[in-house]
């Protein structure tokens, strides 16, 4: 069985992907994942915004007990009072790199238009066969416009792909008002792949507690649907390969994602709550899957149930939404 | 190349690159000067031959001193940065290496040494105290100076052989920032080339020329061998000019051994070494030009004295000299100086040379008193008359030996287009961090300036004065501002310090930052201060800084605010040009720490602009507050007399006869000191509250007391006085408040954290709160009076056992200045309440002497009987020894005490003898009986007439059990005092032991000692400790008759007060090690008990107890209080910055280490583990017949 593939060019020996989280914080981590036999690894993110707070936290901490007592004018030394930026991240990737054989891709969440390059530029420096840009962005100003935010992506973008020779990647929210436009748009401005969608981490109320609860939830297949129409849509419709994100429990449904035109299928979910050999599980269980419907490649069967290029888009749509009703009405609740 | 440095930099710049090896050990105030060497070592910069010098910290000076002479030996040219005891330590090495002719350079930031009283500042007392160890003393006056110097004793010592100490003015010139021009490397290649470090090199051991060097020596050669050097020291003079004069060659700056200035034919003339020669130059040119015949010779070289270049530097006409010393040497003939300089006179005028002047002597400036333009003026003045002082001091009023000068403070030589400034602020808001930057800004705009910054003694709310000057000249005024054109006010409590005002110059600019609108400032004034501002002129600006600040995401740091205020008015510079120049500046400072600290620091200088105001005064003062008093009207007559006067920064206007003879000191002087630092103090809910007692005990500022009384007590009590029935079993109908002091509180917030108790329907809220001060003080203080006359809890009623119980015990340590939030002194305080009315303390230096017993006010307190802790303070190498002799005392005394009592058994009374001589003290009440006991016995005495009844009353109180403790940090125990604390634990004597552990030496400022934890990032350790902490407990066990416990009071109090009570009833040396979160570690402190906890949690801080007479009773004497370890060690250090600095410095590195330090942890839990599950006689014995 040949699961290989490639992702921006870049060769991979299947289409699954760790993607960003907790598991790759450490060299184990990244080891386990990469031994579990995933094509490649997106490392966690670097978030510009934290590393900034924690320096500003750094500098109180150093300068408030400073230049208070005539014997001791400061605490630390002055070698390590300096900020270091990314380095522990950048030092993290390059071991990273080093000590797996698969593509490792860093992922970027910038907050000024000077911290996405440099980090990128680092990034790239540091060994990351690509960059994922993870543009986490709330519009928390009401007032804040749809084409502003999608400029805020296209600019992002355009900077990053200026500044560095890697393949980038932009991993997408799917709360755009015209999503596919907005993917398209990226596309023509060089994105190298689009991975969809980002989950945003909305936090919760705890009534007992009366306090706000993070809200960190790992993905369910069922939120699979959303990413997986959109893949169908764009499949053979933009340039850039398509990583599909979110709700990969088992086998089926990386291959689900496949016949609907993912290039690659990210997860990140299944290994936190399994462990990072679950990936071999999937990776056995495409394979099987794949035996039992002849198929001897992954590019075989990459995108037989996207929406045919050629196709109505809208009567796919349409299609989706009555059917989805139409099964909906048949059940015991009875009908509209 | 010119720069902005300071006196350590400018020393250590040559240091670092004339030499191959730094050994040191840190001591205020030339720290600075081994910390950049280990900075500039870490970073891989190299010496001008392109090695990078080794900087090795040791654990003494003694031991930096025999590492130098060592890697001397070696054929490395090494060096070591040092002061006061430090030096001192260093003699004996001193001796070896100036016997055997050994090319070197100390450099010396020098300070006082400690006699009737410790101080860190500076004067001549330790260079002079090594003025006879064979080391040629070399002194800089200034910055410049110490730079250049620093060369030419290098170039001297290596031609000469004569090793040389190399000293410069501890704080006045090692902490003065000024403008210099630097050496260059070639400068430095120059003069130090390189066959001279080869010839250094071919001295050295080395087997393949072996010879022995260090014999025994005989009286039949030791005499002529020790007279064998005499050539090598005539040739210094000669080789040290030579040395200057290619200096001045390359440089334009010509120096002589003894430089003259003033008046061709002089008649009076004054000698100084030192920064005082920079005041005294100065002095002279002014009055020279009123006409003045005077001069002054300046010394540059004091070892070998260079008696034939004095005597030609002074004019032929000269007929009066005073020679001033900056030290004293009492019962001597007169200071060191005086006396060279008056033989050298003497021989020349006996050669024939010159006409004989009379020379006086005098002393100046001792512990950094300020030496002034004034008391030069003064001096002079004197030397005038017809009979001068033949003795005299200058700068005090000595009423008592009447040796003072008197002198004229008014007087001002500064010249006009000098720039003048103060800044008052706190530490904690970065006045001093602005100016310091404001003077690199001038600097390098092509002025001249200087800065110097005065501290006060407190680590919390601890306030700073900044001293400025600015100038199209070289500024040579080595005091402190007294006429200042500009003065920062940077906090409002401040300004009705009489000094804040009283250096300001007629028409002077105050800028004042405060909450109060611009209009509303002048009515909240107070009455002197307007007649001040009226009287003098004064321009005044307000700004709301602190808003400012906040504003921009600053925290409580206005440095940046308030630094373009002073820019922005003083007209300094170009205010467009000012503000360019600073955000070009804060970028520059800034840049390395991370873009978002440059971001809020630009938006505070655009937003400072916009809140700056000037305050129309009216033409007559118009308020009726008068300043508030300093201290109470009730406190005791020293207290308001003296204590006051220090605490108003009046201290040296205090004559001779207002202080102590011996260096004794009142106890419990701080709590007349309300400070008020903290906006936010902490309140206490009554309702919510559970009396348990966990805020006061962790309290580290014993703000928070507890008190049960009778309801009938109440009466009277002020409106707002907050009661609860008393919870606790068995005392029904009982009332119990917990009082905060309000205005000693510190707001650090470790009593809210450590509540157990929240409100329901908001989890925030505890049982004790942070809250605003200001509105409660007024109410607090009557609360706090009332509080103090509720009747004192009864000790003997109270239950020592349980933290919840000693929350009624009277604290005896209290109102430190230690920091806010300190993890060290709630064990302090903990003692203090167990055994404060029968302790006496030895308290090693270091943060718990400053604090301590840092003048003017002292936390040692007493109780209503008037009894508490004694306490004092011998050094910091041999605190252990000091407290063993304090026990060997009290021991010989009780001793002395039970057999005079014996032998007056008949005429006292049988029964009462023999009770007090068997009497059992361990519990609280049994020693309630013992005192009542005395106190009879005292009684029956009275009416007696025996030989044996003075004595016996002699030593009366050692019938009382005397605990004797012995206090100190880590940097003591583990380090500087490691042998004497091992061979004071082996004594057998009955001592308790107390360390602090912060796990790095904290008074001097994060250096790393044994403590430190592997992997921490501390001074001399940038890259990560790579050894494990010494297990000092398990050494202390290994000697089979020592109590060994180690606490941590956040993780589990009651093991702590457990432990300590077994450790001071356990009649042998005890060793307790008490974690201490510290703000050397890097996090907020309101964490510490946190931390402390994980620090326990994570296998870091095991809880141990051992205790030898649980083995004595067959049981294993090891004991394991705290669980399995339940989280990792990253999980416990991911807080502090001492950790986490390495992981974002080295990341790779970071995991190595911890990956060390957890496998160390690991192992070590394995071995208490299996410690834990043995059986008695897997221990040694106590093998003392009688204990």
């Amino acid at each position: 069985m040949d699961l290989s593939t490639t992702y921006m060019g870049l060769a991979l020996r299947n289409p699954l992907v760790a993607s960003p989280s907790p598991l790759s914080y450490t060299l184990d981590g990244v080891r386990s994942l990469a031994d579990a036999g995933v094509g490649a690894i997106v490392l966690f993110s670097l978030f510009e915004e934290q590393l900034r707070e924690e320096a500003a936290r750094n500098e109180l901490l150093v300068d408030g007990p400073a230049e208070s007592f005539a014997e001791a004018l400061d605490y630390v030394p002055a070698v390590v009072r300096e900020d270091a930026g990314p380095r522990r991240y950048l030092s993290h990737l390059e071991r990273a790199v080093a000590a797996v054989d698969v593509p490792v891709i860093a992922s970027l969440n910038g907050a000024t238009p000077e911290g996405w390059t440099d980090c990128a530029r680092a990034m790239q420096d540091a060994g990351a066969a690509a960059i994922e840009l993870n543009i986490y962005y709330l519009p928390g100003d009401p007032r804040t416009t749809g084409r502003d935010v999608e400029q805020r992506h296209l600019d992002i973008l355009q900077r990053v792909k200026d500044a560095v020779t890697v393949p980038v990647a932009v991993k997408l929210s799917p709360y755009f008002s015209s999503t596919g436009e907005v993917a398209h748009r990226l596309d023509d401005a060089g994105a190298d792949a689009l991975v969809l969608f980002n989950r945003f981490l909305q936090p919760d109320v705890d009534p007992e507690a009366l306090t706000i609860v993070p809200g960190v939830t790992l993905s369910r297949p069922a939120d699979a649907r959303l990413a997986r129409t959109w893949i169908a849509l764009l499949r053979g419709r933009v340039r850039a390969a398509l990583a599909a994100t979110t709700g990969v429990e088992d086998a089926a449904d990386v291959a689900a994602y496949l016949l609907a035109g993912a290039d690659v299928v990210m997860t990140t979910s299944a290994l936190l709550r399994h462990g990072p050999q679950h990936a071999a599980v999937l990776l056995d269980g495409l394979s099987a899957w794949m035996a039992r419907h002849g198929f001897a490649t992954v590019d075989e069967l990459r995108g037989m149930l996207a929406v045919p290029a050629a196709g109505d888009q809208a009567a796919y749509e349409r299609e989706g939404y009555v059917g989805a009703m139409r099964e909906a009405n048949a059940r015991p609740y009875g009908s509209w | 190349m010119r720069a902005t440095v300071d006196g350590n930099e400018a020393a250590a710049s040559v240091a670092y690159r004339l030499n191959e090896v730094c050994c040191i050990y840190p001591i205020t105030p030339s720290s600075p000067m081994a910390e950049l060497a280990d900075e500039w070592s870490s970073r891989g910069r190299e010496n001008v031959w392109g090695t990078v010098p080794a900087v090795v910290e040791m654990q003494s000076e003694g031991g930096a001193a025999g590492a130098l002479h060592g890697a001397l030996q070696g054929g490395a040219l090494a060096t070591t940065f040092t002061a006061s005891q430090g030096l001192l330590l260093m003699i004996p090495n001193m001796y070896k290496i100036a016997g055997e002719l050994t090319a070197a350079v100390l450099h010396v930031a020098a300070r006082s040494l400690a006699a009737q009283g410790l101080s860190i500042f500076g004067d001549h007392s330790d260079v002079m105290a090594v003025r006879q160890t064979g080391f040629a003393l070399l002194a800089s006056a200034s910055v410049q100076e110490a730079h250049d110097l620093a060369l030419v004793a290098q170039a001297a010592t290596l031609r000469t052989r004569v090793p040389f100490v190399h000293f410069f003015d501890g704080f006045r010139t090692s902490h003065e920032l000024s403008t210099v021009d630097l050496l260059s490397d070639d400068d430095l290649r120059a003069l130090v080339p390189e066959d001279l470090v080869r010839a250094h090199r071919d001295r050295a051991l080395s087997p393949e020329w072996p010879f022995i060097r260090g014999t025994a020596q005989n009286p039949d050669v030791y005499f002529q061998a020790r007279e064998t050097v005499n050539p090598f020291y005539a040739r210094v003079p000669e080789v040290v000019q030579d040395a200057m004069d290619r200096l001045g060659g390359r440089t334009g700056r010509h120096y002589r051994l003894v430089d003259y200035s003033g008046h061709p034919e002089a008649e009076r003339v004054l000698v100084v070494m030192g920064s005082g020669g920079e005041t005294a130059r100065e002095t002279v040119a002014f009055l020279q030009g009123r006409g003045e015949r005077v001069g002054v010779a300046q010394l540059r070289l004091y070892r070998p004295f260079p008696a034939r270049e004095l005597a030609r530097a002074l004019p032929a006409t000269v007929r009066r000299v005073a020679v001033l010393d900056r030290t004293k040497e009492p019962g001597s003939l007169g200071e060191p100086l005086f006396l060279d300089v008056l033989a050298a006179l003497s021989e020349s005028h006996a050669d024939g040379e010159r006409e004989l002047p009379r020379v006086t002597g005098g002393r100046y400036g001792l512990s950094s008193k300020e030496f002034t333009p004034a008391m030069v003026a003064a001096v002079l003045e004197d030397l005038a008359r017809e009979r001068p002082k033949r003795r005299f001091t200058i700068g005090i009023d000595d009423d008592v030996s009447h040796t003072s000068l008197p002198y004229d403070a008014s007087l001002d030589i500064e010249p006009h287009e000098t720039v003048r400034a103060v800044f008052f602020g706190l530490g904690s808001d970065g006045t001093v961090g602005a100016n310091k930057n404001t003077i690199k800004i001038l600097g390098e705009e092509g002025l001249h300036a200087q800065g110097y910054f005065v501290y006060d003694s407190k680590k919390s709310g601890s306030q700073t004065v900044s001293h400025l000057r600015f100038g199209p000249q070289p500024i040579r005024a080595p005091y402190l501002v007294s006429q200042a054109g500009f003065v920062g006010c940077h906090q409002f409590g401040q300004l009705e310090r009489p000094e804040v005002l009283g250096r300001a110059a007629p028409g002077a600019v105050l800028l004042l930052n405060c909450r109060h609108p611009p209009d509303r400032v002048w009515d909240a004034l107070s009455r002197e201060v307007q007649e001040q501002i009226l009287a003098k002129r004064i321009e005044l600006y307000v700004i709301d800084a602190g808003r400012i600040a906040r504003e921009a995401g600053l925290a409580g740091r206005t440095n940046t605010v308030l630094q373009t205020c002073f820019f922005a008015i003083s007209g300094v510079l170009e205010r467009e040009q000012a503000i360019e120049r600073i955000k070009a500046s804060i970028a520059k400072t800034y840049g390395r720490r991370g873009a978002e600290v440059v971001e809020r620091n630009l938006a505070a200088v655009d937003r400072a602009l916009d809140g700056l105001h000037a305050v129309r005064i009216p033409d007559g003062a118009t308020s009726t507050r008068a300043s508030a008093p300093i201290v109470p009207e009730h406190a005791p007559e020293f207290v308001r007399t003296v204590t006051a006067a220090m605490m108003a920064g009046l201290g040296d206007e205090l004559p001779v006869s207002a202080l102590p003879v011996d260096g004794t000191y009142p106890s419990g002087t701080t709590q007349y000191e309300k400070r008020n630092i903290s906006d936010l103090v902490a309140v206490w809910d009554p309702e919510l509250c559970i009396q348990c007692g966990n805020c006061s005990f962790v309290c580290p500022h014993s703000v928070i007391r507890s008190s049960y009384y009778a309801p009938s007590e109440l009466d009277g009590a002020p409106e707002g006085f907050r009661s609860a029935p008393l919870n606790a079993p068995g005392l029904p109908e009982t009332r119990y408040t917990l009082q905060v002091y309000v205005e000693d509180c510190t707001g650090c917030r470790l009593c809210v954290e450590a509540c157990p108790v929240s409100a329901g329907g908001d989890p925030v809220r505890k049982a004790i709160n942070l809250d605003a001060r200001e509105p409660l003080v007024a109410a607090e203080r009557e609360n706090v009076a009332f509080f103090e006359q509720l009747p004192p809890n009864d000790r003997s009623r109270v239950d020592f056992g349980t933290v919840r119980g000693t929350q009624f015990l009277e604290p005896l340590f209290e109102f430190s200045g230690a920091c806010a939030g300190c993890g060290e002194t709630p064990y302090l305080k903990l003692l203090s309440q167990l055994f404060g009315d029968r302790m006496t303390v030895a308290n090693a230096t270091g943060c718990s002497s400053i604090y301590g017993a840092n003048l003017p006010t002292t936390p040692w307190t007493v109780d209503a009987d008037g009894r508490g802790p004694a306490w004092s303070n011998s050094l910091f190498e041999d605190n252990a020894e000091f407290g063993l002799g304090l026990r060997l005392a009290a021991d010989r005394h009780t001793e002395l005490a039970r057999r005079r009592l014996r032998e007056l058994r008949d005429q006292v009374g049988a029964e009462l003898v023999d009770e007090i001589l068997q009497a059992p003290q361990l519990r609280e009440s049994e020693l309630r009986a013992q005192r009542e006991r005395v106190a009879e016995l005292e009684r029956r005495l009275d009416g007696l007439d025996d030989a044996a009844v003075a004595d016996l009353r002699s030593v009366i109180d050692h019938l009382v059990r005397r605990s004797v403790w012995i206090v100190g940090g880590d940097g003591w125990a583990y380090d500087i005092g490691s042998g004497g604390l091992d061979h004071v634990l082996a004594s057998g004597r009955n001592v308790n032991v107390l360390v602090l552990d912060t796990e790095v030496y904290s008074n001097t400022g994060g250096q790393m000692s044994k403590a430190t934890p592997l992997g921490a990032v501390a001074k001399f350790a940038a890259g990560g400790k790579t050894m494990p902490t010494k297990d000092l407990a398990l050494q202390a066990i290994a000697l089979a008759n020592v109590y060994v416990a180690r606490v941590a009071m956040g993780a589990d109090p009651q093991q702590t007060l457990t432990a300590l009570r077994e450790a001071e009833a356990y009649d042998g040396p005890s060793l307790v090690i008490a974690y201490s979160h510290c703000i050397a570690h890097g996090y907020d402190m309101k964490d510490g008990l946190d931390q402390q906890y994980r620090a326990v949690a994570s296998g870091h801080w095991p809880l141990i107890r051992y205790d030898p007479l649980v083995r004595a009773a067959g049981g294993n004497p090891f004991l394991l209080d705290s669980p399995r370890p339940r989280m990792s060690l990253g999980d416990y250090r991911k807080r502090e910055l001492r950790f986490r600095a390495l992981a974002n410095a080295d990341p790779a590195e970071a995991e190595r280490l911890l990956g060390l330090a957890q496998h160390a942890a690991d192992q070590r839990w394995q071995t208490y583990e299996e410690m834990a599950t043995r059986s008695a006689g897997d221990f040694p014995a106590d093998a003392r017949r009688d204990p």
